[in-house]
């Protein structure tokens, strides 16, 4: 698997990744942050219309030995949740950019995407 | 200080990821827990127990010296035996879990938890009456071989007969040219072998292991995996599910303990007390019916109110249930009974269920 940093997402120092696509943004977390929970045996997911918050914890995700807080790239509403990771949360192992996607969000404030780390400083912060 | 096995340059070269375990430097995972978990269930997995402590017992009356400060009875054991059993306080609660190896009536060795080495041993010299036990985990490796293809594995590098070695039964003899006490134990439900070896002989017996198991698929394993299967199997560890405020009884674990033995042992008062007036308190095996899973400390709730704690919980690879442990008033403590864990806020349904989780086919 590819440890490579895709270029077109922005990162938090939590190790989640945001990607804009048009009028949304959908979240996950990066290949590092799933290498160094191991395998990925429960995700809790935010509810469909939920709104989360810039910083705040929006979900938890749990290994077979750790549990770890999801934290908000940026605040809005949830319109999309991967449902697929409640049968299958390995796929945030195998596919984390991809298939392993966790919410899609409508932003309310899109200039909170600008404090996000573009690749580079992402890079940066996992040497 | 951090302490390591014989084994840290040889976890660290097959790429482990390590992490401090009670002060020891260990690994935890080598590429997955599951993946390591699965090799156990259905090939054969290496796990380095060095950490492990052994504390020997020598001369004549070690035998009648040791069964006064452990619950089960090693006279009715033969020699090559070895026995499960708790060292108890005078209160029956745990000071340690340990198995003792009879290798006659005057050698017995026994093997500690590796958190409860320094305390163990300071607790038995107190307690000794008779033979003076010796401290000798640090002349000691320990690799668990575990798994369906384990025996058949051991048995190509040893001259030693193992189809006579019986479960927790022992034997000594050369694996892979090392010298090795063979004793047919484990903790995780599989079939298998853990070897005890001289510190220096650790590395060599390791890789032969590792490269005579690669037809198998062997596997390297950490402790991740070490705890799914033990957890899916309902088997305590130290710390966790018993210690020393919970007796044997209350941990399920009265038939490591022989109330009538000649000579009885430290706890044992306790302990009759106990079962006369009946346990109050059970540790028992549950599933969660709703989301999540259950860890260790979380609380258990009866209609809101908190009745007990989650010892242990893991999401079993095998079982493919989100499994735990936990100490529960008598009365929902019978398999069906229900109540809930309380996870981050949330009060998830749980049902006690039969054990160990893993059903053997």
């Amino acid at each position: 698997m590819s440890d490579s940093i895709p270029q077109n997402l922005k990162y938090t120092k939590e190790h989640e990744w945001a990607r804009v696509e048009g009028k949304t943004v959908t979240v996950g977390v990066t290949h590092h942050a799933q290498e160094s929970l191991g395998d990925v045996v429960y995700v809790e997911l935010p509810k469909l219309g939920a709104t989360i918050t810039e910083g705040k914890q929006f979900g938890v995700i749990e290994s077979t030995k750790a549990v770890s807080d999801l934290y908000a790239p940026l605040s809005g509403k949830v319109v999309k949740v991967n449902d697929a990771l409640t049968g299958n949360p390995s796929i945030i192992n195998t596919d984390p950019y991809g298939a392993g996607w966790i919410v899609e969000v409508e932003p309310s404030d899109t200039e909170q995407l600008g404090k996000l780390l573009d690749a580079a400083a992402y890079g940066e912060l996992l040497k | 200080m951090t302490r390591r096995t014989p084994l840290n340059e040889a976890h660290r070269k097959l790429g482990a990821r390590m992490v401090d375990f009670v002060g020891w430097d260990m690994p935890v995972q080598y590429t997955s827990v599951i993946a390591e978990h699965e090799a156990v269930r259905t090939a054969v997995g290496l796990f380095d127990v060095s950490h492990m402590g052994e504390i020997e017992f020598a001369g004549p009356g070690a035998l009648e010296t040791v069964n006064r400060l452990i619950s089960n009875d090693l006279a009715r054991c033969q020699d090559g035996q070895a026995v499960y059993a708790g060292l108890l306080n005078d209160l029956g609660g745990f000071v340690d879990d340990v198995v003792a190896y009879r290798f006659s009536p005057e050698r017995i060795l026994i093997c500690v938890n590796s958190s409860n080495r320094e305390k163990d041993f300071a607790w038995m010299k107190a307690r000794a009456e008779g033979v003076t036990p010796v401290d000798r985990g640090d002349e000691f490796a320990q690799i668990a071989v575990q798994g369906p293809k384990a025996v058949a594995l051991v048995q190509r590098l040893t001259k030693a007969d193992l189809s006579k070695v019986g479960t927790y039964r022992f034997t000594e003899g050369e694996v892979a040219g090392v010298k090795s006490i063979i004793s047919r134990t484990g903790y995780t439900g599989e079939d298998g072998f853990e070897l005890y070896c001289a510190t220096d002989d650790a590395v060599k017996l390791w890789d032969a292991l590792l490269e005579a198991g690669q037809p198998d698929g062997v596997k390297p394993c950490g402790l991740g995996a070490r705890d799914s299967l033990r957890t899916e199997m309902k088997y305590a560890l130290y710390g966790n599910d018993i210690d020393d405020a919970h007796t044997a009884l209350e941990a399920g674990l009265g038939w490591i303990v022989k109330l009538d033995k000649a000579g009885g042992f430290i706890g044992k008062d306790a302990l009759v007390a106990q079962k006369a007036a009946g346990v109050q308190r059970k540790l028992v095996g549950f599933e969660l019916t709703g989301a999540g899973i259950p860890r260790h400390g979380y609380p258990i709730l009866k209609d809101g109110a908190r009745v007990g704690e989650v010892t242990s919980g893991t999401q079993g690879p095998s079982v493919k249930k989100p499994i735990g442990m936990g100490y529960v008033p008598a009365g929902l403590a019978t398999e069906g009974s229900t109540f809930d864990v309380e996870i981050r806020g949330r009060a998830v349904p749980a049902v006690v269920v039969k054990t160990p989780f893993l059903k053997k086919s």
